[in-house]
């Protein structure tokens, strides 16, 4: 799969009160056409300063990115964003239908982002509500027409920030399947930037570990689950229950087992290989801690 | 909604009642009953011939001119309050440097400037047009430019992110975002143009409803000059409902409170 986006020690850093507070420390990595990147780090690491960067909503004070091929120099053309607040980042003064539409106006005549809206409505099951406000939706499927509104505008990087984490648990489980696969049958490159751990094992094809303040990537983890998802079985499988343990661990501060620290993707070996290493030592240390205690 | 709407009146029909009766048991010259308020009105400007709906020759000469003033001042108040607050509201450096200047404007009683504006355009229309738009003018730039500076930050994110043109940014959303703010600005305004429309027509006017209000209270004319304010009454009820049921128009996508869904907060 070609690179869709490569960032090469991406830097941010801003006055404060007390100096200068340095939020990114110079972080690289790269995502390929059709894969699904999640990014976690703890609070305040910097992971929306992160996605800011990219979407080119603030400048970076250092690095570079590059979206298929070309360097990105303030918001590229073609990539979308999803943002945590849906009902604030939806236009309560347009229907569903037209909020889907408001940024194709730019680029298409009527009938054709018309014709694409619905289409984009019907990929996340909302066919049926394009008249209607937003605010006459739940908080799930108002989050469904920021999708649809993101995947209307045929991004080539999809951008999402703490897509799911402003609705209830039930919702988030339908909207991480939904997720899963309109960008699977579009075969959508998304990085999903998330402070839940399950949820970015559950999503990705690979997860960027991010370190505190000034961050890092401290690991590039391959996920090794198949594909096809579930919530009840990918969730309770040995692999999910090892990858979601050793994500902790690594952004508690712990050190990867049995391998060096990664400071850039550039460094991290076959993330595979890596992975099951982990879930060998993970199962090693489980077995040690069941016979002490 | 039939009923709501016979006891709301009923309470204002009894009240006219009352004070018939009161009028008549005091048969106080300075205070003429309703009814021959009603008679003198209806004498002034519905006695014209019926091919022009009985309106007078009074309502041609003097309450149009009147109406048209109002509306003129108001509307030119808010085309400008509109452009320059959601130009002011939009620019932090406008804001930084606009604002106490604006508080000032704004603290300044509009009537005081009629004196003003009499010296500079003397007595008429010009000068009337003056005192309406800029005493009216700022409630409505002062709200356009809350409302404007109001828009949350994620719709900016998501307009910048989906590389939204200036325009479609201005017209889709700045100006609906504000609108809610804008409208109550305009209502304000709005009943203020009427207090500035009968001021500047009592001292600099050779027409209109102010100006017949000074001749009848001249001439010892108390049923006319019941009628002139009971006329400024009507006008002002009915122009606040116009705008009240174009301001339900265009805010019918306003959620209405019981149906909104509140995002959870969740921290980052």
């Amino acid at each position: 799969m070609p690179t869709m986006l490569e960032v090469t020690d991406l830097g941010h850093s801003y006055r404060a009160k007390d100096g200068v507070h340095e939020a990114i420390g110079g972080v690289s990595f790269t995502v390929d056409a059709g894969e699904l990147v999640c990014v976690v780090g703890p609070s305040g690491c910097g992971k929306s300063t992160l996605l800011r960067s990219i979407a080119g909503l603030i400048s970076p004070t250092r690095g570079s990115t590059t979206l298929h091929g070309s360097p990105v120099q303030g918001v590229p053309d073609d990539l979308a964003v999803v943002f945590q607040d849906y009902s604030r980042s939806l236009f309560p003064w347009l229907t569903v239908q037209r909020n889907v539409e408001f940024p194709l106006r730019r680029s298409l005549g009527r009938a054709e982002r018309q014709a694409r809206a619905a289409e984009a409505l019907d990929w996340v099951g909302l066919s049926g509500v394009g008249g209607k406000y937003t605010w006459q939706l739940s908080g799930g499927m108002q989050q469904r027409v920021a999708i649809a509104r993101a995947l209307a505008y045929r991004p080539a990087l999809l951008l999402m920030d703490e897509p799911f984490a402003s609705v209830d648990a039930q919702t988030r489980f339908e909207l991480e399947d939904l997720l899963l696969r309109v960008t699977r049958e579009h075969a959508s490159t998304v990085l999903v930037v998330t402070h839940d751990i399950d949820e970015s094992v559950y999503l990705g094809d690979r997860i960027l570990v991010l370190s505190g303040a000034p961050s890092k990537v401290v690991a590039d983890l391959t996920v090794d689950l198949p594909r096809e998802r579930d919530q009840i079985t990918t969730r309770e499988s040995e692999a999910f229950v090892t990858l979601r343990s050793e994500t902790a661990r690594l952004l508690h501060g712990g050190r990867p087992r049995s391998t060096k620290p990664v400071t850039s993707a550039n460094q991290a070996e076959d993330g595979q290989t890596v992975a099951s290493r982990w879930a060998d030592a993970e199962r090693a240390e489980t077995g040690r801690r069941a016979t002490t205690t | 909604m039939r009923n709501l709407f016979l006891r709301r009146w009923a309470l204002f029909a009894a009240l006219v009642a009352a004070w018939e009766v009161a009028a008549r048991l005091a048969d106080n010259p300075f205070f003429p009953p309703p009814s021959e308020i009603a008679g003198t009105a209806s004498g002034l400007w519905l006695s014209g011939p019926v091919d022009r709906l009985f309106l007078s020759d009074a309502v041609f000469s003097d309450v149009l001119p009147s109406v048209g003033r109002l509306l003129l001042g108001w509307g030119l108040a808010a085309v400008l309050g509109v452009a320059l607050g959601v130009a002011i509201g939009r620019s932090p450096v406008a804001r930084h440097y606009l604002g106490p200047l604006l508080t000032f404007a704004r603290a300044v009683p509009p009537p005081a400037l009629v004196p003003v504006f009499l010296v500079l355009f003397r007595v008429g229309t010009p000068m009337q047009l003056a005192t309406i738009t800029l005493g009216v003018l700022w409630p409505i730039l002062l709200n356009s430019a809350d409302g404007a500076r109001s828009i949350d930050a994620t719709k900016t994110d998501t307009a910048v992110v989906f590389r939204i043109p200036r325009a479609q940014w201005i017209l889709g959303v700045v100006l609906p975002g504000a609108l809610p703010k804008i409208f109550a600005g305009l209502r304000v305004s709005l009943s203020l143009s009427l207090v500035l429309m009968v001021v500047s027509e009592l001292v600099g006017s050779t027409n209109g409803i102010g100006f017949k209000l000074l001749v009848a209270q001249r001439e010892f004319d108390f049923p006319q000059l019941w009628a002139g304010i009971a006329l400024l009454g009507v006008l002002g009820y009915l122009l606040n409902t116009a705008l009240l049921t174009v301001e339900r128009r265009m805010l019918a996508w306003q959620p209405r409170q019981e149906f909104v869904v509140k995002p959870t907060t969740a921290g980052d």
